[in-house]
């Protein structure tokens, strides 16, 4: 009963959003990703924000991080050495 | 793709230049995973050097079953998930619902329009460098997930498999860390 009433109804946009993570992740059935996108298709705001999601994961993939400073490589090689002489 | 066969057998010969090289390629993004575990970064940089001293010893054993980046991203882990236990840590609350919906589900503060400012290159690299930074307002348990999937690019099932979290977990630990970073960056883009 529960699915049935699931499946006929349109989505609100608080529902849009939380469906939003795993049809980014292309991980949504089928019968959600046709709910959310016809949802998308209506609601400027919810097209927004997800076009603003993906911005921010795009984002996070170019973040690199902070360079390895010259100092913290001749630290790690110390370590790497009083190591290898330990062992030895 | 680099031979990772073949870094091995020299880091196990000794070979200071491969211990360097992989130094080189692994210590930023093992310094910021550390970063998202533990509170200070001085923590996060012993429990670095930690980790390559385990790599070190533990070489032999590597079998190649992972990529190397998650073996010493599993290494890391552990030695970050024991040095949190000593650090003396605050509880932060965990920020969610940033977005705010009234009793129909509708938007009670509908989302200003930005996103599509980013097919300028040059928007898009100060988001990047913003978002680097913005990272750090996010609850440690977020912050892994995020790092690990979209800064670092793991499956799914690899992240919760080195988190120690289950499937669902992760995935709203994913939510919610994106949700968070997307509303910070919508503050930083409508004052810019």
């Amino acid at each position: 009963m529960k699915w049935r009433w699931w499946r006929h109804r349109a989505l609100v946009c608080r529902e849009a959003v939380a469906l939003m993570g795993d049809y980014l992740d292309g991980r949504l059935p089928d019968r959600d990703i046709a709910k959310l996108e016809r949802h998308l298709s209506a609601c400027p705001h919810c097209s927004e924000y997800l076009a603003q999601l993906r911005v921010t994961i795009d984002a996070l993939g170019h973040a690199e991080p902070d360079a390895l400073s010259d100092e913290a490589l001749d630290d790690l090689v110390g370590i790497y050495r009083q190591w290898r002489a330990e062992t030895e | 793709m680099r031979d990772e066969g073949a870094l091995v057998a020299r880091l196990r010969a000794g070979d200071e230049e491969a211990f360097v090289s992989l130094v080189r390629d692994y210590q930023p993004a093992m310094l910021r995973l550390a970063e998202a575990t533990v509170k200070s970064r001085a923590v996060a940089q012993e429990v670095t050097q930690d980790t390559w001293l385990a790599v070190m010893r533990g070489v032999d054993r590597f079998e190649g079953r992972s990529s190397l980046k998650t073996w010493l991203f599993r290494i890391l882990l552990n030695r970050a998930r024991s040095a949190v236990g000593k650090e003396a840590r605050a509880g932060r609350p965990e920020l969610i619902d940033d977005e705010r919906f009234d009793a129909t589900g509708a938007w009670v503060d509908p989302p200003e329009a930005w996103a599509d400012r980013a097919d300028d290159r040059l928007f898009a690299a100060q988001l990047a460098d913003r978002v680097r930074a913005l990272l750090a307002e996010l609850p440690e348990s977020q912050r892994q997930v995020v790092v690990l999937r979209d800064v670092e690019g793991l499956p799914p099932n690899e992240v919760a498999e080195l988190l120690g979290v289950s499937d669902g977990n992760q995935r709203v630990l994913l939510h919610r860390g994106r949700a968070r970073l997307r509303h910070l960056l919508a503050a930083e883009a409508m004052s810019s």
